[in-house]
């Protein structure tokens, strides 16, 4: 090894301290790249291997009923693989122990040897045997959560009749990643789950013999979808078809995409800022081993080196940090992201395979990107190095200019100590160091402010969703339309302390080139229970006439107030109406649009006809009420808001806790990176000067004052400042996560502030403690000996 | 000055008490021993100057004086106070009390003027002279306000002086004080420390490898090899503004 490289390596390990806190920073950065794409794409072919060997179709589309040979009808579409037809019902179970129905989705299984789409994958047990019609396979979801097993029984009302249906088999389906019940917005495995029967038992207890009401297609890949689309519902328009739609609105691909669309989003956004911090510690530590060796520059070159080979020779230093860091993030990264794939996998989507596919490019990205950083960096402190001519670096430097500062000048320093002038003067002497610094930290403040926020964001979502905006405790979906007489019946069950009615109604509005598939919701005038809400809060009365949309989904259509949208109901006799947008309103979770509920029945051309009924329960009767319910054949199903007000906040925690968790840690590591380094390198600075303080008798405590006060008040101004970056980012991050399934709102709680502030304050106290014991340590004897 | 001037001192009190003084650093093969149980008094009022080679013991003399280091073994007291048992604190208040440094190297702080520096120990002081005084009585009034960049070599060895002789140190002791600066800027330097000794009675401990400048003392005392090879009084002690080297 040639003596360069061998005092490099001695350098590298005199600074071992700094170089592992800069290589922490980096490793932070990068395995929040390799880690967040590294989950994605092993997600994604994990999931696209899961689609495809399961067949999971391209087009769904339910309808009332059709006769079996309408199938070959839809086969002669223009770019359609394969049909499959299916028999899909609710039914209302019943689980021991859960007084509250239990709505279960009832899907036919094909014929032995029929080739199936949307196939499920059995995980217990077997598949139902055609004589038997009572034998059922159960999603593995729904049968964890009520820990049911082969072999075990549930009560089901199929069609008006109380079944008891065997448990045969537990299977998962990737039409149901995610499993969410109608009227409710998230998934739910206690009160949702899927029931795979035997497609004769089926047809014989929905009179669906030879006919089918639910199809799913798969498409050749040249297929133009929104052609074989608009076909599909033309073939299907005449048996009650409500509308065909693509992956994009099946919701549980929606839902796993959204998932999907956030981790992308967090890998975007944060690990620039790690880079960006790695570069200018590296910057500030490597000016400072240059300018503590300047002597040694001056005699490498004095003996012959050139300038190339003394920039080289730094630039090494900073590459080999930068190695340590990446090599570190590669690992780390890997190995968390293994974790957090196995975690979403498994716990989350529940695929029955797993792939892990950390690509090299992701890695060489990373990697690259990182020493790219780090090089530009260092690049202005190694010039310096390689500028310095010989004769005047082997000279020692000359003292360090100071000079007296605005506070000086306007006379106010008289009251200062000396120590606070001798830390004002040196903050004033490096602005920019000190600037970079507080940057530095701020940047630490701003990630957790960002990566905190989110909490609060789904807390003021839920607080306007569930306690101003839904405030009904339960939701009664009937199976068909009724007469608003049918609100009075259940109005009178016990333990209803209020009624209020809503239609509900499958459309597709269009406007321009831009079309949506959705519902709108028909309420009365004033309601207590269901009300929509402005931007304050308000409730607001809807309008006689006219559509109100919300935000997301008039973004969604480019639609403004005044506009007219094209209504296409897809049920009932499927009109096709202007309809006028009245107004915007803010909601946060899925994409609504609302009517007065006259005015929707009047645009459907039907009585007063409602979907089901929003309900006040007083809770001492809940069970009665509930039990009631399950046993009235009108009711589809029942949905209650504490259920789903636990499932959000399960689910959201799920998702996003496992990678915020890892953001907060990293913005914690960063605080200590700058915070130590910085001390570090004004100890190296000032040791000399701190050490003759002591030899003058100044304590321990004085000489820590003059060193770490510089980094208080460094890290005072970074504080509010990384709060104002915090939401800067935090505004990002809103706008990257908006989805159609719910838009994030820019809510930061004070406590979020405080809980940043003080884990920065916390990461910068122990990083100065550290440099601390070293003034402790000071050999007040060597320093008088040096020179610097 | 004569043999009655340098005569003293012997009557006065006792300001150090040397027993007994070891020093040795490292173990085994590396073991250096710097001190080899050094005996001496130093009264009150004195001026000593400690000349010697290099490497002869009298740094570590000096900085066990001026409680910078502790011995392996035996004790110094001071105005009959066993510095070397006091700890880590009890050195600290020591220094910050009693002692004024200067050193070869000045150690001034380059982030605060001239009189800051100065200040800088005024303010810890119990009964400083004003950084003014302090810097008149080494004639830096009129460069009271620059930072030490701004000063020459000798200027800010005399800010050191300044900064050391301003608390109104019981003792002085100097590591050096001449050995960066020209004979001219260093006998200035010595003037400083002299007329400190003379008006304030500060007993003053000055190394130098540079013999001319014994003859300012009251005594010399002369190290070789971690121990005392000789202490002599001046008989002709003569003021600093005459030495010449």
């Amino acid at each position: 090894m040639s003596a360069l490289n061998r005092k490099l390596l001695r350098d590298l390990w005199h600074i071992r301290g700094q170089a592992l806190a800069i290589a922490t920073v980096i490793a932070c950065g990068v395995s929040t790249v390799v880690m967040s794409f590294g989950t994605l794409e092993s997600l994604e072919i994990t999931r696209d291997a899961y689609y495809e060997q399961q067949r999971f179709a391209d087009v769904f589309a339910h309808l009332k009923r059709a006769p079996a040979s309408i199938r070959d009808e839809i086969a002669r579409i223009d770019g359609v693989r394969s049909v499959d037809t299916r028999i899909v019902e609710a039914a209302n179970l019943d689980v021991a122990g859960m007084d509250e129905p239990v709505l279960g989705r009832l899907i036919s299984l094909p014929r032995r040897g029929a080739v199936a789409l949307n196939q499920a994958v059995l995980r217990r047990g077997r598949l139902p045997d055609g004589k038997r019609p009572d034998e059922a396979i159960l999603s593995e979801p729904f049968a964890d959560a009520h820990g049911l097993l082969p072999g075990d029984q549930i009560q089901a009302t199929i069609n008006g009749h109380k079944r008891r249906l065997d448990i045969v088999g537990i299977a998962l389906s990737p039409e149901y990643i995610y499993a969410i019940g109608p009227g409710v917005i998230m998934p739910d495995d206690e009160r949702f789950g899927i029931v795979w029967m035997g497609r004769e038992a089926m047809a014989a207890s929905f009179d669906l013999k030879s006919a089918f009401n639910d199809v799913s297609l798969s498409l050749m890949r040249s297929a133009d979808k929104s052609a074989v689309i608009r076909q599909l519902d033309q073939i299907l328009a005449p048996w009650g078809g409500i509308g065909a739609y693509g992956r994009a609105d099946q919701i549980s691909h929606a839902f796993v995409a959204n998932e999907m669309e956030q981790l992308r989003s967090l890998g975007n956004i944060v690990p620039p800022i790690f880079l960006a911090v790695a570069a200018f510690l590296l910057n500030v530590v490597i000016s400072r081993i240059i300018t503590t060796e300047r002597e040694e520059i001056g005699l490498m070159k004095a003996f012959g080196y050139s300038n190339l080979a003394v920039g080289v020779h730094y630039l090494k230093l900073v590459l080999l940090i930068t190695a340590v860091g990446v090599a570190l993030g590669f690992l780390v990264g890997a190995w968390f992201g293994r974790a957090v794939t196995e975690l979403y996998a498994d716990l989350l989507f529940r695929f029955p395979v797993l792939y892990f596919r950390f690509d090299l490019q992701i890695f060489a990205a990373a990697g690259g990107v990182s020493l790219a950083a780090s090089g530009l960096g260092a690049l202005g402190a190694i010039r310096s190095a390689v500028n310095l001519p010989p004769a005047v670096a082997m000279q020692p430097a000359a003292p360090t200019v100071y000079h007296r500062g605005l506070l000086n000048r306007m006379g106010l320093s008289k009251g200062l100590s000396q120590p606070t002038l001798m830390i004002l003067r040196h903050l004033g002497r490096w602005p920019i160091r000190a600037g970079l610094t507080t940057l530095g930290i701020s940047m630490a403040v701003a990630i957790l402010v960002a990566s905190l926020f989110f909490f609060d964001a789904v807390e003021h979502l839920l607080d306007i969703y569930f306690h101003h905006g839904q405030r009904q405790d339960a939701t009664v979906v009937f199976s068909e339309p009724r007469d608003i007489g049918a609100m009075v019946e259940i109005g009178h069950l016990p333990g209803v302390m209020a009624a209020e009615p809503y239609r509900a109604v499958a459309v597709k509005l269009h406007l321009g080139a831009r079309s949506e598939r959705g519902s709108i919701t028909g309420l009365d005038g004033e309601t207590t229970l269901h009300r929509v809400l402005d931007r304050d809060l308000n409730a607001v009365s809807l309008p006689h006439t006219g559509l109100v949309l919300s935000t997301q989904l008039a973004e969604m259509l480019n639609a403004r107030t005044g506009m007219r949208v094209r209504v296409e109901v897809l049920e009932g006799r499927r009109p096709v109406v202007d309809v006028p947008v009245t107004s915007i309103v803010e909601e946060y979770i899925a994409a609504p649009a609302y009517m007065r509920r006259a005015a929707l029945n009047k645009l459907m051309g039907e009585g007063r006809l409602i979907s089901g009924v929003y309900l006040q329960v007083d809770s001492q009767y809940s069970g009665q009420l509930y039990r009631h319910l399950k046993e009235t054949p009108a009711v589809a199903g029942v949905s209650l808001q504490t259920a789903a007000l636990d499932t959000f906040r399960k689910t959201m925690a799920e998702t996003l806790n496992i990678m915020l968790f890892f953001y907060v840690l990293f913005g914690a590591l960063i605080a200590i990176g700058v915070v130590y380094n910085s001390a570090r390198v004004s100890l190296s600075e000032r040791g000399r000067e701190l050490a003759s303080l002591r030899v003058l008798g100044f304590t321990r405590g004085e000489v820590s004052y003059i060193l770490l006060g510089e980094l208080t008040i460094l890290t005072l101004v970074a504080l509010p400042l990384g709060c104002i970056f915090g939401l800067g980012l935090a505004h990002v991050m809103v706008s990257n996560l908006n989805t159609e399934l719910f838009r994030v709102p820019m809510v930061v709680a004070p406590a979020t502030f405080a809980v940043s502030m003080l884990t920065v304050i916390a990461a910068s106290a122990a990083s100065g403690l550290i440099v601390r014991r070293r003034i402790d340590r000071f050999d007040l004897v060597a320093v008088l000996k040096t020179r610097e | 000055m004569t043999r009655k001037a340098a005569d003293e001192h012997v009557g006065s009190p006792t300001a150090f008490s040397v027993r007994g003084l070891t020093k040795v650093y490292g173990t085994g093969e590396a073991e250096v021993r710097a001190l080899r149980g050094i005996n001496l008094d130093l009264r009150e009022g004195e001026l000593v100057v400690l000349l010697g080679p290099s490497g002869s013991g009298k740094s570590t003399f000096l900085n066990i004086l001026g409680g910078l280091d502790n011995p392996t073994s035996g004790t110094v007291s001071f105005q009959g106070q066993e510095i070397t048992a006091l700890g880590a604190g009890g050195l600290t208040q020591y220094r910050r009390d009693h002692v004024g440094f200067v050193f070869q190297f000045y150690n001034l702080i380059p982030s605060l003027t001239a009189r800051e520096n100065v200040a800088l120990v005024t303010e810890i002081a119990p009964d400083p002279l004003s950084p003014e005084e302090a810097l008149d009585i080494v004639s830096l009034s009129d460069r009271i306000d620059h930072f030490p960049a701004q000063l020459s070599g000798g200027e800010q060895q005399r800010v050191a002086v300044a900064r050391a002789i301003a608390k109104k140190p019981d003792v002085l002791l100097c590591d050096e004080p001449t050995g960066a600066l020209d004979s001219q800027t260093g006998i200035g330097v010595l003037e400083a420390i002299e007329q400190v000794n003379r008006e304030f009675g500060t007993t003053a401990a000055v190394i130098t490898h540079n013999a001319a400048i014994a003859d300012i003392a009251d005594r010399v005392v002369i190290f070789a090899d971690g121990a005392l090879s000789e202490v002599r009084v001046n008989e002709r002690k003569i003021p600093a503004a005459e030495v010449s080297w």
